[in-house]
C-alpha cells in the first residue's frame, strides 16, 4: 500500500460528475476504512447512486482522484473494481432466479478465475464456504426463485464474499425485510466488519442500519452536506440533512366525536390465511393493520377489496353489504385499493401518467362508447396538481417518475373516483424520506375530508404518524387493537415479534 | 441432488410429456397391436431427426431468453445453396464437405441474426421474423426456385447409409439411417456446452436475468452472438440432412415448420421468458409432436385433428404447470 492516502480502502478526492451539463456530484470527498460500515444517505437525485456507480466503475468521474486499496485508479470499469474487491448488492439482488443457490454464489468467482469449464463440485465448494462464513444454512440445490426475499439477500451477500469482497455496497438492504430478518442481517454485518470487510449502506430506511454503522455521510443535490460518527445522528437529524428542511411528523387530529361507522367487517375468515377478522372503521378514521410478513396482513387487505375470496364473513359499507371476493363490487361500493407492489400490481409503467390516472374512470368519460379525451386529461391533471406530483407533463410515462411520485399517481387514480374507503398497502415502500412525509400528509388530509383509510404497513413510525387505531396481526388473527396515540414504537415492535 | 431422481420429478414438464407419450403408446398398441413394433419406432426416429436438431437449436435460443423463428429459412437456404454450389462447381464432392459448407452457410446466416440481436440490441422476435422473410425471399429470388432431384451423388450415398437394418418376423422392413448419428452428435455437443462449460451456464444466466449477467461480468453480447451462430449452424446441418434423406433439394420445404418445432420445445418445459429448458424435455417434446403427427391415425383420430391435438397438448402441458405455479404464489402471498 502506498502511503499518501493512509490506510483507507476507498479514498475519493474532490469527485465531480457532470452529465450533459447537469452536475450530479460536486467536489465530494469520500473515504471508507477496512472493516468500517458507512451509511450513505440522501434522497433520490442527491447523487448517492452516482457516487456508487463511480466507485463500482460503472461511470467515470468527470474530475477528481480515486484510490482503491491504496492504488490510484485513473481507469476504472466494473471488472477492475470487482477485482479490487468492490462488490455491489443491488436492491433487486441481481441474482439468477432460474439457477441454483450454489451456482448463483459461485458464478462470478468462476468467471473471474477465467474458468472455461463448469465443475459442479467446485461450484458447491465455493458456495458452501461462503455460506459457512456467515453461518447460514441454505439448500445449495434450491432454485433462487423459490427462496424468500431474506434468503435471496443472503445469497447475494455470499456471492460477494465468494468473490473476495473487501467492500460490500448494499443498496436499500432492509426495505423488504422484517424486523427479525433485519436483526440477523445486522449480526452478519458485524461479523463481516470483524473480518475487515467494509460496508456502505445506501438507504432510505435509516434507523436500522445506523445501529451497525460507524459513520454517516449525507448527500443533497450532489454535495456532501453532513458527515460524522453514526452515534451523532438520529432519524430526525438525518431527515433534516437529507431534505434540508424539518419534516415533523404530527400525529393525526382526532376523529370527530360521534363519527358514523363507515365500514363494518365481521368474522372474515379464509383457511390457512386469516381468521375471525372483525373491526369497524369510522368516517374520517385512519386504521392501521400491521404484522410481520406472513401474518396475513396482505391477504386481509386483498380480501377487503375482493382480490382474495374469504371463506366466511361479511363486509358492509354504510350498512349495505358488499359481496366478498369481487373487486368490481368493492369498487362500486367505493372502496379503493392501492397495492403494496405498485410497480407490478398497480400501475402501467410504460404508459402515460394521464392514462394511469384515467384508467379507473374510463366509464364516466365515455360518450356512447367513445372516450372524451379532453375531459379525461383535465381531470387527471387536476389530481396531479392536488397531490403535487412532480412531472413534466401528463403524457410522460409513469416509469420516468420517482417512487414517491409514482405512489401519488396510484393514489390519484383512486381519489378521482371519490372513494369512501381507501386501503393503502405499504403506502411508502421504496419512497424517499421527503415524499414519505408528503404521503403521510396526504393520508391525514384525506381523513379529515371524511374518507375512511386503512393503512397496511410494517413501518412502525409510519403507522404512528398516520393512524388513529392500530390492529396487530399474528398467524392470521388480530391479537391487539391499540390506540395510535398511546402506543410507542418499542411497544409496537415487541407486540409484533413476540 | 441426493437421490436417484430429482426432487421435483412429479411437477416437471418432462414427466408430464413422458406420461402422455406412454399413455399414447399404450392406447395405440391396444387399438392396433402392430403399432408397437421396431418398424414404427424406426419410422418415428427417422421423422424426428431433422425436427430434433432444429428443436435443440430452438431450445438454446429460448433458454437464452430469446425466440428464433428464422431457423427453418436458414436451414432451407443453407441446404439449397450449398447443393446448387456443389452441383455447379464440384458435383463429385464427398458428402462431409457438402455438409460442412451447409453448416458454414447456416452459421453465417445465424451470425446475421446474432449481429442484430446481440450487438444492436434489437428484439429477437422482430429480427428473426424479418430475417425469416429475407432469407427465404433471397433464396427464391437469387438462388433458385426449382426443385432439384439430381443431387450430388455423395448426398444420395449418405441417405443410403444405415446403422442398422432388418426385417421383422412379420415381414416389415426397418432401418436406422446414419443421420441418426448426427442427431446424437448434436445432443452430446449441446449437452456438453450447456452443462459443462461456463459458456453454457452463461446462456442460462442471461436467460434468467440479462441485467444480473451484465453486472457480474458475463460477456452478454458474445454469448448471445454465439447462441445465434450455433443455432444457424444446427439449422444448416438439419437442412442438408433433410435434403439428403428426402433426395431432393426443395427450396419450398421446411419453412412453416418453425412453430411446430417451438411447440415441441415449449412442451418439453422451456419457458418463453428464458432461463428454463432441458435437452431431455426438448427431445420428449419432439417425440410427442412426431408421434402425434405420424400416428394419431392409429388410435382412430383423423389426421385433420393433428393440429387441434397439438394445440390442446400445448395448452395443457404448459398451462397446467403455469397455473399451479400461480396458485402456489398466491398461497405464499
Amino acid at each position: 500500500m502506498s502511503s499518501d492516502c493512509g490506510s483507507a480502502f476507498i479514498d475519493l478526492r474532490a469527485i465531480t460528475k457532470r452529465y450533459a451539463g447537469v452536475t450530479a456530484l460536486d467536489c465530494v470527498d469520500f473515504t471508507v476504512q477496512p472493516g468500517e460500515a458507512v451509511c450513505l444517505a440522501g434522497e433520490n437525485g442527491s447523487g448517492k447512486s452516482t457516487l456508487i456507480k463511480i466507485i463500482s466503475g460503472v461511470e467515470p468521474a468527470t474530475e477528481g482522484t480515486i484510490h482503491i486499496a491504496g492504488e490510484e485508479r485513473t481507469v476504472l470499469n466494473p471488472r477492475i473494481s470487482a477485482a479490487a474487491g468492490v462488490m455491489v448488492i443491488f436492491q433487486d439482488f441481481s441474482l439468477f432466479p432460474n439457477l441454483s443457490v450454489a451456482e448463483n454464489i459461485s458464478f462470478a468467482t468462476q468467471l473471474s478465475q477465467h474458468e472455461r469449464f463448469y465443475k459442479s463440485g467446485a461450484t458447491r465448494d465455493i458456495a458452501r464456504k461462503a455460506l459457512d462464513r456467515i453461518g447460514v444454512e441454505i439448500d445449495l440445490d434450491a432454485r433462487v426463485e423459490a427462496l424468500p426475499v431474506a434468503q435471496k439477500q443472503l445469497v447475494a451477500i455470499c456471492r460477494a464474499l465468494a468473490s473476495q469482497a473487501r467492500l460490500i455496497i448494499m443498496d436499500e438492504p432492509t426495505t423488504a425485510l422484517t424486523e427479525k430478518e433485519v436483526r440477523r442481517l445486522q449480526s452478519i454485518i458485524r461479523m463481516l466488519k470483524d473480518e475487515g470487510v467494509a460496508v456502505i449502506f445506501v438507504s432510505h430506511k435509516l434507523a436500522e442500519v445506523l445501529e451497525v454503522s460507524e459513520r454517516v455521510v449525507v448527500l443533497r443535490n450532489g454535495k456532501k452536506v453532513a458527515e460524522g460518527p453514526a452515534k451523532d445522528f438520529d432519524t430526525q437529524s438525518l431527515t433534516y440533512h437529507m431534505t434540508g428542511r424539518d419534516v415533523p411528523e404530527v400525529p393525526p387530529s382526532d376523529v370527530t366525536a360521534g363519527a358514523e361507522t363507515l365500514m363494518q367487517v365481521k368474522r372474515l375468515t379464509k383457511a390457512d390465511s386469516f381468521s375471525d377478522i372483525t373491526f369497524d372503521l369510522k368516517v374520517g378514521e385512519v386504521l392501521g393493520i400491521t404484522g410481520l410478513l406472513g401474518s396475513g396482513r396482505t391477504s386481509v387487505a386483498k380480501a377487503l377489496f375482493g382480490l382474495v375470496a374469504p371463506d366466511e364473513g361479511t363486509i358492509a359499507v354504510d350498512g349495505k353489504p358488499v359481496p366478498t371476493g369481487d373487486p368490481q363490487a368493492a369498487s362500486q361500493a367505493r372502496i379503493g385499493y392501492v397495492p403494496e407492489d405498485r410497480l407490478t400490481e398497480g400501475l402501467f409503467l410504460s404508459q402515460s401518467i394521464l392514462h394511469n390516472v384515467a384508467v379507473g374512470r374510463l366509464d364516466t368519460h365515455s360518450n356512447r362508447g367513445l372516450l372524451d379525451m379532453g375531459n379525461l386529461a383535465g381531470e387527471a391533471s387536476e389530481w396531479l396538481t392536488k397531490l403535487k406530483v412532480k412531472a413534466p407533463d401528463v403524457h410522460a410515462p409513469v416509469q420516468s417518475l420517482s417512487g414517491g411520485n409514482q405512489q401519488r399517481v396510484a393514489l390519484a387514480r383512486w381519489l378521482s373516483r371519490a372513494p369512501r374507503v381507501l386501503i393503502l398497502n405499504g403506502p411508502s415502500v421504496g419512497v424517499d424520506v421527503g415524499s414519505k412525509a408528503d404521503i403521510h400528509d396526504i393520508i391525514r388530509n384525506l381523513a379529515t375530508q371524511g374518507i375512511g383509510i386503512i393503512v397496511i404497513s410494517d413501518d412502525l413510525p409510519e403507522l404512528l404518524a398516520t393512524c388513529h387505531r392500530i390492529l396487530v396481526m399474528r398467524d392470521g388473527k388480530i391479537i391487539d387493537n391499540l390506540d395510535g396515540k398511546s402506543v410507542t414504537e418499542d411497544d409496537l415492535a415487541h407486540r409484533l415479534a413476540s | 441432488m441426493n437421490g436417484w431422481l430429482p426432487k421435483d420429478i412429479w411437477t416437471r414438464n418432462e414427466t408430464l410429456v413422458a406420461g402422455v407419450i406412454v399413455l399414447f403408446c399404450v392406447v395405440a398398441t391396444l387399438s392396433d397391436p402392430r403399432f408397437f413394433t421396431i418398424t414404427t419406432v424406426s419410422d418415428l426416429l427417422r421423422a424426428s431427426i431433422v425436427i430434433g436438431i432444429l428443436a435443440v437449436g430452438a431450445m438454446l435460443v429460448l433458454v437464452s431468453g430469446g425466440i428464433d423463428v428464422s431457423f427453418t429459412a436458414i436451414a432451407v437456404f443453407a441446404m439449397y445453396s450449398s447443393t446448387v454450389l456443389f452441383l455447379a462447381v464440384w458435383p463429385e464432392a464427398p458428402w462431409p464437405l457438402i455438409f460442412a459448407i451447409s453448416i458454414v452457410f447456416g452459421a453465417i446466416l445465424g451470425a446475421i441474426n446474432g449481429y442484430f440481436i446481440a450487438f444492436l440490441g434489437l428484439p429477437t422476435l422482430i429480427v428473426t421474423l424479418g430475417t425469416l422473410s429475407i432469407f427465404r425471399g433471397f433464396l427464391l429470388t437469387f438462388i433458385g426456385s426449382q426443385r432439384i432431384s439430381a443431387l450430388p451423388p455423395s448426398m444420395r450415398d449418405f441417405s443410403r447409409g444405415v446403422l442398422a437394418r432388418g426385417t421383422t418376423e412379420a415381414g416389415n422392413f426397418y432401418s436406422i439411417p446414419w443421420a441418426a448419428l448426427a442427431l446424437l452428435f448434436v445432443i452430446i455437443a449441446t449437452w456438453f456446452i450447456l452443462k459443462k462449460t461456463m459458456l453454457g451456464r452463461s446462456i442460462y444466466a442471461i436467460g434468467g436475468s440479462v441485467e444480473s449477467a451484465r453486472r457480474i461480468g458475463i460477456n452478454v453480447k458474445w454469448t448471445q452472438f454465439f447462441v445465434y451462430v450455433y443455432v444457424g449452424a444446427l439449422a444448416g446441418l438439419a437442412g442438408i440432412i433433410h435434403g439428403s434423406v428426402g433426395r431432393m433439394a426443395d427450396p419450398f420445404s421446411l419453412v412453416g415448420l418453425e412453430l411446430s418445432v417451438i411447440a415441441a420445445v415449449v412442451l418439453g418445459g422451456a419457458r418463453l421468458i428464458g432461463g428454463y429448458g432441458t435437452l431431455t424435455g426438448t427431445l420428449l417434446g419432439v417425440a410427442l409432436i412426431v408421434i402425434v403427427q405420424n400416428s394419431l391415425i392409429v388410435i382412430g383420430i383423423p389426421t385433420t385433428w393433428q393440429s387441434v391435438t397439438i394445440g390442446i397438448l400445448i395448452l395443457l402441458g404448459t398451462g397446467v404447470p403455469a397455473y399451479r405455479a400461480k396458485r402456489a404464489a398466491a398461497r405464499a402471498g
